[in-house]
């Protein structure tokens, strides 16, 4: 005799069709002007912001830079959801996250220009920096919700990656604990279909990257990572779960990378335009834009306006960054411990005299 | 077919000539397939040889050089490419305790032919993680062969003896010297060899012993020194394990001064490996202290400061200056004494 003894469904979260109709019955709160109309100014910044930087980059300004075009829905969303205590542990991808947490601008760019100071933006608080070396957040994130749990704080613990970091022995690991520990966790995959040039499917076998914590014991969900009604509605269920000590969640957000992966990257070499256009169609700023037209939440000349408050903001930022001085070079050696050992002082004007320096 | 071709284009046509002549050999990594990866070194390969012998991998750099260990303890010819340097470090348990140990702890009966490559070092205005050199852990490990090439010839024929070697190698590629400079290579098939230094420039006044990005840095410090009249050796070490020693004290027991450069911090890096063999052998016959030219001890800056961490000719040619400078004291000391 053969009895199945596990049986499991993923659930795909979505409200709004590409054109920003109700696809079925929509939640209470989405027919009021907020917060709705407050994600999409958000995502219009997030996108002046987007494109300033890849200008910047382009004209010598900026280092590599991770556009955030698509990601936009996702990181406003959970921006907004999270509280001031909860923790977030972003990956390369996250400005606007972290912008909406509280980091100036400018510190982005500082960031993105090359400059550690980037990172030590007291609007970062005690959330992380962003990772890197693909997936190792996901273990961070495990540890700083046990943290939380450990002192008995009610807070979440919100972690992003990109399907290609599902891949790494670190997601599973961080799953497999969170599940045991039963740890305050939402830990969020951007599902943007590519890593670098690696299709979704050459990633995984497995039909969706959320099934990867039912293995752990882990609840998974499946959401339309353009579609901002339907990431409210779980992305604020994953956190009051984690709140109240009810354990993690994975949210796969389903989106599409629009940009090149980074500003050292070319897309169109690996693939297709029609593909790329299909994307467009769906993107998160015209589905909301048009829903919130059709309530009449939004028309032209607050559109325009919007924009023209974005791009000062950007402006400004961008001032400050092209007019913030280099970092002294004796904090090569400040930061590296607690206290600098003597023997790293004897190397700090070697430090100035290298690169022709006069700092 | 003979070309005139960058470090990173002989990359690629020692991959491609590994590939046409020995149907054992198999590419993998991420990136490396159809968008030839992020730099370019396998491009074309994929669609040449086949998405079966040029592979995407998923992202995963422990599962990479594990599953080369596998294939190439059924003697296969992985060559594997991790991203960046900086990327390795998932995959170092494998390395260690498996690729570099597969031959030895079974007596010979199995062994463990690949080549993991990965472009290493700075310069490039790249983001955290992608400038450092980490290669002194890696020739840190016995069993490891560790090469470095730092010119488009040596590229091609290391890259071909690392491939046709029957011992895991590590091929750190300088990223900065990639796209430097364009040779002439003759696509012979031919390997050089692995276990050697190499003699770029001979001199009687002093050895400068460097690998990698470096090299370019030496040679430019040796065009100098020699209008001042001053001619220096200047060796390419090229395989950091095993370190061709002899080749080295042969140099520095004629020239008795050596300035080592390299980019990775100092601290417990090749510089100060060979900084002490030559102590130990040559005892005696020094007429000055071996210097070292590195990268500082601490994190290597992300890139707006990077320029104030990286050696350059100048402060090459300030420790061959001190290196002749302590060389006459000793010397007028010695006249005036005896
Ligand atoms: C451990 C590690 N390996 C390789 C890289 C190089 N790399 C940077 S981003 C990337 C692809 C990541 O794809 P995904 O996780 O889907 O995130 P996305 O960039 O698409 O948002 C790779 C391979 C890295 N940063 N870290
Ligand atoms: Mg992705």
């Amino acid at each position: 005799m053969r009895e199945t003894v596990f049986k499991t469904e993923i659930g795909l979260t979505h409200y709004l069709s590409a054109d920003g109709e109700p696809l079925g019955e929509l939640p209470g709160w989405s027919h009021e002007p907020e917060p709705l109309t407050g994600y999409y100014r958000w995502m219009v910044l997030a996108r002046q912001f987007d494109q300033k930087a890849v200008a910047l980059q382009r004209t010598g300004q900026l280092g590599t830079y991770a556009s955030s075009l698509g990601a936009e829905a996702i990181d406003v969303v959970t921006g907004h959801l999270m509280t001031p205590e909860d923790i977030l542990v972003p990956y390369y991808r996250d400005h606007i996250l972290q912008m909406i947490r509280g980091t100036p601008m400018c510190d982005l760019l500082l960031y993105w220009g090359g400059d550690e100071r980037g990172n030590a933006s007291p609007g970062m608080g005690r959330d992380l920096p962003n990772a890197v070396p693909i997936a190792t957040q996901t273990l961070h994130a495990a540890g700083v919700a046990a943290a939380l749990k450990y002192r008995h704080q009610p807070h979440a613990t919100v972690c992003l990656c990109g399907d290609g970091a599902t891949s790494k022995g670190d997601f599973a690991e961080a799953l497999n604990l969170a599940g045991v520990w039963h740890l305050p966790l939402v830990m969020i995959v951007n599902n943007n279909q590519w890593a670098i040039s690696v299709p979704r499917h050459l990633q995984c076998a497995a039909p969706t990257l959320a099934q990867k914590a039912i293995a752990a014991g882990v609840p998974a969900e499946q959401v339309d990572g353009n579609d901002p009604i339907a990431l409210h509605e779980v992305v604020e269920y994953a956190l009051q779960r984690a709140r109240a000590g009810k354990g993690p969640t994975l949210i796969e957000a389903l989106s599409y990378r629009l940009s090149d992966h980074t500003t050292a990257d070319d897309a169109s070499r690996y693939r297709g335009p029609d593909q790329l256009k299909e994307a467009w169609r769906k993107e998160p700023l015209r589905r909301l834009r048009q829903y919130l037209v059709n309530l009449g939440y939004w028309d032209e000349s607050r559109e325009r306006q919007c924009l023209d408050e974005a791009q000062q903001q950007v402006q400004r930022a961008v001032e400050e960054y092209l007019s913030t001085p280099p970092e002294p070079v004796e904090s090569m050696f400040q930061y590296l411990y607690a206290e600098m050992p003597d023997q790293l002082r004897d190397q700090i004007e070697m430090a100035r005299v290298r690169g022709g320096g006069d700092l | 077919m003979n070309e005139s071709i960058c470090l990173l284009e002989a990359v690629n046509l020692a991959l491609a000539r590994a590939l046409e002549d020995d149907p054992e050999v198999i590419l993998f990594g991420e990136d490396i397939g159809h968008n030839g990866g992020v730099f370019r070194a396998t491009d074309g390969l994929a669609k040449r040889f086949g998405a079966h012998r040029v592979v995407d991998t998923p992202l995963a750099e422990n599962m990479i050089a594990g599953t080369a260990v596998g294939m190439a303890s059924q003697g296969l010819r992985p060559v594997v490419e991790i991203q960046f340097m900086g990327f390795i470090f998932p995959a170092l348990e494998q390395l260690i305790s498996h690729a570099a140990r597969l031959h030895h702890r079974t007596r010979g009966r199995l062994s463990c032919p690949m080549v993991l490559r990965a472009p290493y070092g700075g310069g490039i205005h790249a983001p955290e993680h992608h400038s450092e050199s980490t290669e002194a852990l890696l020739a840190h490990i016995p069993g490891l062969r560790v090469l470095i090439p730092s010119s488009p010839a040596r590229a091609y024929g290391m890259l071909l003896g690392a491939i046709r070697c029957d011992d895991p190698v590590i091929f750190l590629e300088p990223k900065r010297i990639y796209r430097a400079s364009k040779t002439l290579v003759e696509d012979s098939g031919a390997a050089l060899p692995i276990d050697r230094c190499f003699t770029l420039r001979e001199g009687a006044a002093l050895s400068l012993i460097s690998y990698g990005a470096m090299i370019p840095e030496c040679l430019a410090a040796a065009d100098n020194l020699a209008e001042r009249g001053i001619d220096c050796e200047v060796i390419d070490v090229a395989s950091l394990n095993p370190i061709d020693y002899d080749t080295l004290l042969a140099s520095v027991s004629k020239t008795g001064r050596a300035v080592i450069v390299h980019e990775a911090p100092g601290k417990g890096g090749v510089g100060a490996d060979i900084s002490a063999v030559l102590n130990e052998q040559l005892w005696g016959q020094m007429r000055a202290p071996v210097m070292r030219v590195t990268g500082l001890d601490t994190v290597m800056p992300y890139y707006r400061n990077e320029q104030h961490y990286l050696p350059g000719v100048s402060d090459i040619l300030d420790a061959v200056d001190k290196s002749l400078e302590a060389g006459r004291n000793e010397i007028l000391q010695a006249t005036g004494s005896g």
